[in-house]
């Protein structure tokens, strides 16, 4: 099976879904780059992340649509022809950028079908480039999804991987309702296995990337690669963890993390943003409410600190939740409670 | 406004410093010492010197993603922002805010910005400030909104730019248009190509001038700084420039012609005519001007050492600065 960075999986799922139905758009700042340029070179960027590449000279400027930087406008636009019947994919081209635009998406588009009486669909995607660790500093590294999670109507999907990636957004574009993409910058080039055919990978159906029996470790986006190699060093130690990624944040496998925790008896949950009102304190509280019988010790929140992210490489190193932070937590839990 | 032998060497100083700052972090990011996400000004200097030559302390400026040169031109301390974008302790944001966010408030510097059009809203609420004061029997303070053609299609700008006017507040829009709202060219993304018309249409003085002519956007921002300062109100400046280096370092700058860039440097390097027009007018020398050069390359060189040598935040520092209750 071919191996592709998260990048090219999702620039796969975009042509794919692209060459499928006539009705998919791209739209955003620089997707393919280049407009009034002196150049002439007409695909001058394919994104700033290099992720909209090709799609331009594919499919053309009508589907393809560079706008002036108007968060508002894309959103708002988008949102507009999805009520009109096509199924755009807007970029924005960071996350933090959706304070911009904010208005559109929680107010407009979320609101939509259910405020309408069901007699709308908006079927929009948002893809963002989120997340820490690039020293991009505080406004270009944020891990707001915890944020959308938090508005009803709105669907939020956080790929760990290139395979769910590629899936996952494809399951997107396929949804009658909006789904906020978020796509960890530090995720880009990381490769996996990618089919080259379309496929599904369904929301609200979390992935048991680990199998084990001492603690159940739930990790979001990039901080699953991180549980990961704080599990194997873990390992080493015999103590072993069920790894659960929810892919997405709205809706929720609430049944998958519960019966792991009914097994385990212990949880730490692993969030790149800060801790209040946050996924990881949503997910603690599943467990002290749906899942208190199954608790054999408090659960832990490893999460960024509640700060803003900080620029300078020292600061944003103890921001961002590493593996050592995962790994000592999963010890201690253990380590009590044995 | 005549400007006498010694200003306008200070005036050099200025500009020279942030093109030497500009081109000195080209060549140390290629290091790969520096970290983040850098966006250069080196092209544009004659814009943020010729706007804030006339500024004091007391006027405020809000600055964009490529705000070296704002924060340089306002009077920042140098060796205090290349600590802050070496992420140092020492630096003037602590290390905490890097290239992006340099702010300088006993400067007026009320911050540089990552998100375009964040900056013009404020800048209104500083002007709004100046107002009060000035109504109260304080000197008529300005505000400086800088942006570049790329903030001018934010609605954010927009609102600021309507309700400077309702208010008519000392607020003063400066759009630095060189030509590319990142990889997008401003030909494409400004609609009506025309941003000075679009400013006018807000109900205000709006002025298109040669951002490489220092002479120009200085006599530009003198015709908007008596009026605000007098309680004329808000204007807009149109800067025509270019720059030098890419959307931040690192951009490919594929939207841009072959030579485009080294042509520019022939024929519009503010530094080369402002040097041009005041040694053949005979009051300086060019010897003069290449002490300053030398000056300015000494200064760059032991802030680029000092930065290197200087430490880190600690941990600490993480959870500072913020209300934080766990």
């Amino acid at each position: 099976m071919p191996q592709l960075s998260m990048r090219d999986a999702i620039n796969q799922a975009l042509h794919q879904e692209m060459e499928r139905d006539s009705r998919v758009i791209v739209l955003g700042e620089d997707v393919s780059g280049g407009a009034g340029g002196t150049s002439g070179e007409r695909e001058a960027s394919g994104g700033i992340f290099g992720v909209t590449k090709g799609l331009l000279p594919r499919f053309g400027a009508g589907r393809v649509i560079d706008t002036p930087i108007s968060e508002s406008a894309i959103i708002g636009a988008a949102a507009g022809a999805a009520l009109a019947g096509l199924r755009p994919v807007a970029e924005l081209m960071f996350a933090d950028f959706v304070g911009v635009c904010m208005d559109q998406i929680y107010n407009q588009v979320a609101k939509f079908r259910y405020m309408f009486g069901g007699k709308s669909t908006c079927p929009l995607v948002i893809r963002m480039a989120m997340g820490a660790g690039m020293n991009m500093g505080a406004q270009h590294s944020q891990a707001i999804y915890g944020l959308l999670t938090a508005i009803p109507g709105l669907k939020v999907v956080v790929p760990s991987n290139a395979r769910d990636a590629k899936g996952l957004l494809i399951e997107a574009i396929r949804d009658d309702d909006p789904v906020v993409f978020f796509e960890h910058k530090a995720l880009y080039p990381r490769k996996a296995e990618v089919p080259q055919e379309p496929y599904r990978v369904r929301f609200g159906e979390a992935s048991l990337v680990r199998e084990g029996s001492d603690a159940t470790v739930v990790a979001i986006g990039r901080m699953v690669v991180f549980a990961e190699k704080a599990l194997d060093a873990l390992a080493r130690d015999g103590i072993s963890c069920d790894l659960i990624d929810p892919r997405s944040t709205s809706p929720l496998d609430e049944e998958t993390i519960l019966e792991s925790l009914d097994s385990t008896g212990r949880l730490v949950v692993v969030d790149e943003s800060p801790p209040r009102c946050s996924v990881a304190a949503d997910i603690a509280a599943l467990a002290a409410t749906r899942g208190f019988s199954s608790l054999r010790a408090p659960v832990m929140q490893i999460t960024a600190p509640h700060t803003p992210v900080p620029f300078s490489p020292a600061l944003e190193r103890a921001y961002v939740p590493g593996p050592q932070r995962i790994e000592a937590a999963v010890r201690q839990l253990v380590g009590t409670t044995r | 406004m005549q400007l006498d032998q010694a200003r306008l060497l200070e005036i050099y100083r200025r500009m020279q410093t942030i093109r030497e700052f500009e081109e000195r972090l080209h060549v140390e990011i290629a290091t790969g010492e520096i970290p983040g996400f850098t966006h250069l000004y080196a092209g544009q200097e004659a814009v943020a010197v010729g706007v804030c030559a006339e500024l004091t302390d007391e006027d405020y400026i809000v600055s964009t993603h490529r705000g070296h040169g704002h924060c340089i031109a306002k009077g920042c301390d140098v060796p205090g922002m290349m600590l802050e974008i070496y992420g140092r302790r020492g630096g003037l944001c602590k290390g905490k805010g890097g290239s992006m966010h340099i702010a300088d408030f006993d400067k007026g510097m009320l911050g540089a910005n990552a998100i375009v059009g964040g900056g013009p809203p404020l800048a209104v609420g500083a002007a709004i400030a100046c107002q009060l004061r000035r109504a109260g029997g304080g000197a008529g303070r300005v505000s400086v909104a800088f942006g570049g053609d790329g903030s001018c299609n934010q609605g954010t700008v927009f609102e600021a730019m309507n309700l400077a006017v309702v208010l008519g507040v000392p607020a003063i829009f400066v759009f630095e248009n060189n030509g590319y709202s990142e990889h997008t060219g401003a030909d494409y993304a400004v609609g009506s190509k025309d941003i000075t018309a679009r400013s006018a249409a807000f109900g205000m003085p709006a002025e298109r001038v040669d951002g490489s002519d220092f002479f120009a956007v200085h006599a530009a921002m003198q015709r908007a700084l008596t009026r605000a300062r007098s309680g004329g109100g808000p204007s807009t400046i149109e800067a025509m420039t270019t720059r030098f280096y890419g959307h931040f370092e690192g951009d490919p700058q594929n939207y841009r012609a072959k030579g485009e860039v080294e042509q520019q440097r022939a024929t519009m390097d503010c530094l080369k005519r402002f040097r041009a027009a005041v040694t053949a007018g005979g009051c300086i020398t060019a010897a003069e001007l290449a002490t300053i050069d030398r000056e300015v390359h000494e200064q760059i060189d032991a802030a680029v050492r000092a930065a290197r040598a200087a430490p880190m935040p600690s941990e600490a520092d993480l959870t500072s600065d913020v209300y934080i209750s766990y």
